[in-house]
């Protein structure tokens, strides 16, 4: 359980948002997270994330299966069955190229996809809570946490301030549990509440 | 995901119509949420009728063999192959779409990568059947897999091109798969969270992931897409090519030639792209998606349709040119006799499809038939019918008279199984078709979105180009770092 606080504001546009993100993160306010209904470039920025090495991963996996494939095959056909085909050398490398880029290929998607889904927690039946569900519509929601130095109110004025033309407060999970959307689940009291420092 | 910076005012918008996020959002999901209309539900009938159809055909195949196929010693390959290039073909215009175009920074490819990307899948799915029945005994059919098996283990051979088909076909129906599914993940979060009835709102729970638009995630999304790109775009020229190989390593006279792979995959664009415009054009009709999928898609489609079609006009004359400056005879006897030879057996399929894919599209130098609804369809439907004369002409007309008389094949023509075959995995296209554009967003929701401020209607007449404070960011994240 990771119950904590959360002061939620709702954006109409982009060209809002961005100065916002701006103003909340020079006032020291730590942001949770903003949720948008589709990727916006230099957000990540902006918000101080760092790159991600997504593809750093995608190549490791790629050179895995190159590896893994013209090893295999000369094993196969120089010491596990040679075989002779019409006098050909034992270990024919062109005719490696075709089965070896295809497994490379296979390995970096099927890696990278499951990357993608382990670090963004993401699978079938998984359920996150929500802080607004316009978010994959047409609103950009900004998520602050409520600390022991940033208070509701605080956080609150401020995002009022930015231009948020809805600002509310959410005790919400922040992690990701087993469940169905058709129904609103509580998975806690809001006695569990955690404050971070 | 769109990479386009900027976006020069002089281009036609790609999104008619003065639309919100909202309306965006409303137009493509809509049909998700209604009843299926009647058109609808008469087209997936048919389709499901084919379907069962080409069910059966394969049963009495399995059942009795190959002997239900009119397939003799020397044409060994017909319909069957035919059918199977002629699907694979149709199946690389998806991710030419998603992944060259998304490389060469098309903005165009967001209105109807989507569509093309399910249609990729599908022609895929179908294309593998005519080589899994093939086999004949299908219940061997895993033993093309390299598996430690108890016979030795004996392996697959891996310098053998079928070998090559049956990885580069599985690996770019993987990888077309991931990556359709990795783009729909969020718009299956926004059908999700508007769904109101329960079960809508379960099926979709699960199948968006629990996906919420995080920045992180969408920052991973865009990488994840960027680098499946650049992975499927060797992939999709990679397939026709080992497919192409099929028959280059051959020996046979008009298979072994060295131009197959360069021109086998400007064909494959060809058909695909024409399979792209038959669909959307109904498509957009029926869902009533004219303001996303606009004339200028179809003109530029169209635009490929001629280039592509031009190049595979020039493979054929070059080998033609080549038949007769080898002076082969058997090379000869192939292109000369048996196929540019309108009075041969099978003289009436080759000026088939010179007259569907070489002569027909060349109207598409016209502005004003580029434009026109209806010849697009009209032509989408030539061009894919040219094409599978293509693949009947190469397999056909090279086997049936090779080198000794003596083995020279009567006149082939398919038995109503083979035919049966070929109608149901068109029951299985539209089916799947089908059920994709009742139950998934045909377009690409958040993409849409994406370049709606850049590229949409209303924006570019008012000049309105919001360039996100590049230099002022810097400064930024230089203020934040210290």
């Amino acid at each position: 359980m990771d119950v904590r606080k959360f002061v939620v504001g709702l954006f109409d546009d982009e060209k809002v948002l961005f100065p916002a993100v701006k103003q909340v993160r020079k006032a020291g306010f730590r942001i949770h997270d903003v949720y948008t209904p589709f990727p916006i470039h230099g957000l990540d920025k902006v918000m101080g994330l760092r790159e991600t090495s997504l593809h750093t991963a995608g190549f490791i996996y790629g050179i895995t299966g190159t590896t893994i494939a013209l090893s295999f095959m000369s094993w196969v056909f120089t010491s596990d069955w040679p075989l002779n085909i019409g006098g050909k050398p034992h270990l024919p490398l062109p005719a490696f190229v075709p089965v070896t880029f295809e497994f490379t290929v296979l390995c970096a998607a099927v890696g990278m996809v499951l990357t993608f889904c382990y670090l963004c927690q993401l699978a079938p039946g998984v359920k996150k809570h929500h802080f607004d569900a316009r978010a994959t519509d047409d609103k950009f929601v900004m998520v602050i946490e409520c600390t022991s130095e940033t208070t509701e109110a605080e956080a609150t004025a401020l995002l009022n301030a930015a231009g948020a033309h809805e600002v509310h407060t959410q005790i919400a999970e922040a992690g990701w549990w087993f469940g169905t959307y058709d129904k609103e689940q509580k998975l806690y009291d809001e006695s569990q509440v955690k404050v971070a420092h | 995901m769109s990479v386009i910076k900027y976006e020069s005012a002089v281009r036609p918008p790609l999104v008619d119509g003065s639309k919100t996020y909202h309306q965006v959002t409303e137009d493509i999901i809509r049909p998700i949420e209604t009843t299926p209309s009647r058109l609808w539900k008469i087209g997936f009938a048919i389709s499901v009728g084919l379907l069962l159809f080409g069910v059966y055909s394969v049963y009495r195949e399995v059942t009795y063999g190959i002997g239900q196929w009119n397939l003799n010693k020397t044409i060994g390959w017909g319909w069957d192959i035919t059918n199977f290039v002629w699907w694979v073909g149709i199946g690389h215009a998806g991710t030419l779409i998603s992944a060259i175009l998304l490389l060469f920074r098309q903005g165009w490819r967001t209105g109807v990568n989507r569509a093309a990307e399910a249609m990729t899948i599908f022609a895929v799915m179908c294309a593998g059947q005519f080589p899994i029945f093939h086999m004949g005994r299908v219940w061997m059919a895993f033993f093309v897999l390299p598996y430690p098996n108890s016979r030795g283990p004996l392996w697959v051979n891996f310098t053998s091109p079928l070998l090559w088909d049956v990885f580069a076909i599985s690996t770019y129906f993987t990888v077309s798969l991931l990556f359709w599914y990795a783009g729909l993940l969020p718009d299956l979060a926004t059908v999700r969270d508007r769904a109101k009835l329960k079960w809508r709102k379960r099926f979709y729970g699960i199948a968006a992931f629990g996906w919420t638009g995080s920045t992180k995630h969408w920052q991973r999304h865009e990488s994840l897409s960027l680098v499946l790109a650049g992975l499927s775009t060797p992939l999709v020229l990679s397939v026709h090519t080992i497919v192409s190989f099929d028959f280059a390593t051959s020996v046979i006279p008009g298979w072994h030639t060295t131009i197959f792979p360069p021109y086998f995959v400007a064909g494959a664009v060809f058909s695909g792209f024409a399979m792209v415009q038959t669909l959307m054009i109904i498509t957009r009709k029926v869902l009533n998606l004219q303001e996303y999928i606009t004339m200028e898609h179809i003109e530029v489609m169209n635009k490929v349709i001629v280039l592509t079609g031009s190049i595979v006009g020039v493979a054929y004359l070059t080998e033609l040119f080549m038949a007769w400056y080898s002076q082969n005879p058997y090379e000869g006897y192939t292109f000369w006799y048996s196929r540019a030879n309108l009075f041969s057996p099978y003289g009436w399929s080759y000026w088939g499809m010179m007259a569907c894919n070489v002569l027909s599209p060349q109207i598409f130098w016209f502005k004003k038939l580029r434009r026109n609804i209806t010849v697009t369809f009209f032509m989408s439907i030539i061009v894919n019918i040219g094409m599978w004369f293509e693949r009947f002409v190469i397999i056909v007309t090279s086997l049936y008279r090779d080198y000794v008389p003596s083995s020279w094949s009567y006149y082939y023509s398919p038995t109503i199984w083979e035919i049966g075959f070929y109608l149901g995995t068109f029951g299985l296209f539209f089916t799947c078709y089908f059920l994709f554009a009742k139950w998934f967003p045909v377009i690409a929701v958040a993409e849409i979105k994406h370049i709606l401020k850049k590229n949409g209607d209303s924006y570019k007449q008012q000049g309105d180009q919001p360039e996100l404070e590049k230099k002022s960011l810097e400064e930024f994240e230089h203020a934040m770092a210290h």
